[in-house]
């Protein structure tokens, strides 16, 4: 009974999975709603603004830097729970 | 464990390995990399310094207290430059609005806050990865004390 309701619970997720894996844009199709004028904004103007030849650099560490600061804050998040569960015997 | 062929090796390459993790973080706003990948290179460097040695040695070289402290204060530098930019009037972490300088595009010290940001990332995640590995390991020999 209870394999069963595995595989049932399996099943459906499977089929959700399925579905938004179907309902994907396809990669690389110009009519992509990611194609809009954010990107093109990056591309263009990223070194007139942030003075970086590295788009991604300027992206990670000046238009979404709030972001990047969120992320170095996991890191120290994760290394704080990490020592205080080792120094805790 | 003496292992003379894998410290000899772990010694000439250690220098090499943390100049490029150097490389890749100052040249973050040139090319491929920044302060994630260039702070990664840092840490496997000394990780592979300990892990060859011992951790005496490694701690001798960089100690746990010292790289617990580059571990906060690669966050600091990063949310001082955002304070900096509240300081002189624009949003948290704004970098040409604020008027921090930019230089000439291309060179070494150019693009303002993001080299700097680059770089104190690249010292958080070095000295993450290595007080994680300091970390770990001396709970194991703490506990192999324990059961002795």
């Amino acid at each position: 009974m209870r394999k069963l309701l595995v595989v049932v619970f399996l099943a459906v997720i499977l089929v959700i999975l399925v579905v938004a894996v179907i309902e994907m844009p396809t990669i690389g199709d110009p009519a992509n709603v990611t194609n809009n004028e954010v990107p093109q904004r990056y591309l263009e103007d990223s070194l007139h603004e942030t003075g970086a030849l590295n788009v991604v650099a300027s992206i990670i560490t000046d238009y979404r830097a709030f972001d990047t600061l969120g992320e170095a804050t996991v890191l120290f998040v994760a290394l704080a729970a990490a020592i205080s569960n080792l120094k805790a015997h | 464990m003496e292992d003379v062929i894998v410290r000899y090796i772990s010694r000439m390459l250690l220098p090499f390995v943390q100049l490029y993790g150097l490389y890749v973080i100052l040249n973050g706003h040139l090319s491929p990399g920044g302060g994630f990948s260039g702070g990664a290179i840092i840490g496997a460097s000394m990780i592979l310094y300990a892990l060859s040695f011992n951790l005496e040695e490694g701690t001798k070289k960089l100690s746990h207290k010292t790289s617990t402290i580059l571990e906060s204060s690669g966050v600091l530098l990063y949310a001082g430059m955002g304070l900096l930019s509240i300081l002189l009037g624009t949003n948290f972490l704004g970098n040409k609005v604020a008027g921090i300088p930019i230089g000439t595009p291309g060179n070494l010290f150019s693009s303002g806050a993001i080299m700097i940001i680059t770089f104190g990332v690249g010292i958080k995640v070095a000295s993450t990865m290595i007080t994680l590995f300091y970390s770990l390991i001396e709970g194991e020999e703490g506990h192999e004390d324990v059961h002795h």
